[in-house]
């Protein structure tokens, strides 16, 4: 562990500044102490977004918390969760005269282990015709400037991305040669899947998503709590923010009083997004999607309306849905990573034949996927281990 | 390479049109860059805002931090049941 050696050091001393020279933060994490003591028994809090598990990796936010205090990360990867099969049509695409545009985070996300090609990166490789993009307003620009070139928009993504396929179609500032495959998915129909189909999964906590939120409006989380009495806060992404939403949550559960908490005001309004919402209600219809390696999550997916079926990828081209289709590699347990059943380190895979520089599983190839994430904060996450 | 699913603080520099879209140039970590507009309330050179993907998804707003403040140094001191 070279690495763990060489950047011990750095993040003792992260922590030490952020946790213990920090007046406010080392009250935070005694009042957590306090009250997880009163609590006495096991607490699991739910992480929804990729984000938050990098915050709390990153800054060992688990070694100065109670160990009765276990945090699992959720379902909030987008990359992680978006079908093979979508990337399998558009490997295939990308050697019939179509230039791909993907975000860099999709690039190198497996297809099906059937498949040949496994990859985008790997398309390209072979003489695929793909191109990584950073927004959607570059694939426009990109677009306009080789019109004669047929272009695909590799949509992924949760209601942050939306807007960018959705305000351009509305504005009808998209040219002709650029398609739009949709892989969008909503956030809160895969909690409350969560929450129905795999009763095993017993959550006391949830840190809900703080950009995804702007959008949808912290109030578009209170059915945790009004429903399934889930003490609930959206949180922003420094480490300061993670430990209020966990001191929240647990006075919460100590009080018995479960209510859902925007720590995020600074970006959050309880209405979200009201622009962006209706945008995306004008472009997308609600449909049942599949989540890669979980299953079909009703009313989780956006298909555009056919008002907009010229820009429809998988319309237009006829492409395959996904439904119920094997694309989890053998082994690898990223599925019950997605829903907070285990931790990476207990997949054969981590750190041996899954990296961040060879991925084998989806979990392991974007900066929100949970394998990642833990594969680049190895030393703090060791650190945990040997507390 | 960014990350599709990370929200970046940025500063407004200039607002553009292209066609009917509202394209704000922000500075983020040194670098500008175009992005879309999409908010439904102003927001003019000099505000924050919180980029995504190629989108300004929401204004930072400093004016609100005085309720959670509220709320934080009760539940620290322990003398709150909200
Ligand atoms: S380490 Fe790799 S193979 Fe294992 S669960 Fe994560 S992504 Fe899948």
């Amino acid at each position: 562990m070279n690495s763990a050696k060489q950047h011990g050091f750095d993040i003792r001393e992260r922590i030490r500044r952020l946790y213990i020279v920090n007046p406010e933060s080392k009250r935070i994490i005694e009042r957590i102490a306090k009250l997880a003591q009163q609590l006495g028994s096991d607490v699991k809090i739910m992480n929804f977004c990729g984000t938050h598990e990098w915050t709390i990796s990153h800054y060992g936010i688990r070694t100065v918390i109670p160990r009765n205090v276990d945090l699992v990360a959720g379902p909030g990867c987008p990359v992680c969760i978006t079908p093979g099969l979508y990337v399998e049509e558009l490997i295939r695409l990308s050697f019939e005269g179509f230039t791909i545009l993907t975000y860099g985070d999709a690039f190198r996300l497996p297809a099906r282990p059937t498949a040949s090609i496994k990859s985008l990166a790997e398309a390209k490789a072979r003489g695929g015709d793909v191109v990584v993009v950073y927004s959607f307003f570059d694939a426009i620009k990109l677009a306009r400037s080789n019109p004669g070139r047929k272009y695909i928009f590799f949509a992924i993504g949760f209601e942050t991305t939306m807007p960018c396929t959705a305000e351009p179609l509305v504005k009808d500032r998209v040219p002709k040669n650029l398609m739009i495959l949709s892989a969008y998915r909503f956030t809160p129909p895969i909690m409350r899947w969560l929450l129905e189909s795999e009763r095993d999964v017993e959550i006391h906590g949830v840190i809900a998503p703080g950009h995804v939120s702007s959008i949808i409006g912290a109030s578009a989380w209170s059915f945790l709590v009004e429903r399934y009495s889930i003490p609930t806060v959206v949180a922003g992404f420094e480490p300061v923010d993670i430990l209020l939403a966990i001191v929240f949550i647990l006075h919460q559960l100590v009080h018995r009083k479960p209510r859902l908490i925007n720590e995020y005001v600074r970006v959050v309004r309880d209405e979200g997004n009201t622009y962006v919402r209706k945008l995306i209600s004008e472009v997308y219809d609600v449909v049942d999607a599949y989540w890669r390696g979980v299953g079909i999550v009703p009313e989780s997916g956006a298909a555009l309306k056919h008002r907009y079926s010229e820009f429809d990828a998988q319309y237009q081209l006829g492409l395959r849905e996904p439904s119920v289709v094997d694309d989890i590699m053998p082994g690898c347990r990223c599925r019950d990573v997605i829903l907070g059943k285990v931790k990476p380190v207990e997949c054969p895979h981590f750190m041996k034949t899954c990296r961040p520089n060879a991925p084998y599983g989806p979990c392991m190839v974007g900066s929100e996927g949970t394998c990642r994430i833990w594969a680049e904060n190895l030393p703090q996450i060791l650190n945990e281990v040997a507390i | 390479m960014m990350p599709v699913c990370l929200g970046v603080p940025a500063k407004v520099i200039e607002i553009r049109r292209d066609g009917e879209m509202r394209i704000a140039v922000v500075e983020m970590g040194g670098i500008t860059l175009e992005v879309l507009l999409t908010l439904g309330e102003e927001v003019k050179p000099g505000d924050y805002v919180i980029v995504h993907a190629g989108i300004a998804i929401s204004k930072i707003d400093d004016a609100e931090l005085e309720s959670i403040l509220k709320l934080w140094k009760e539940v620290i001191e322990g003398n709150s049941t909200v």
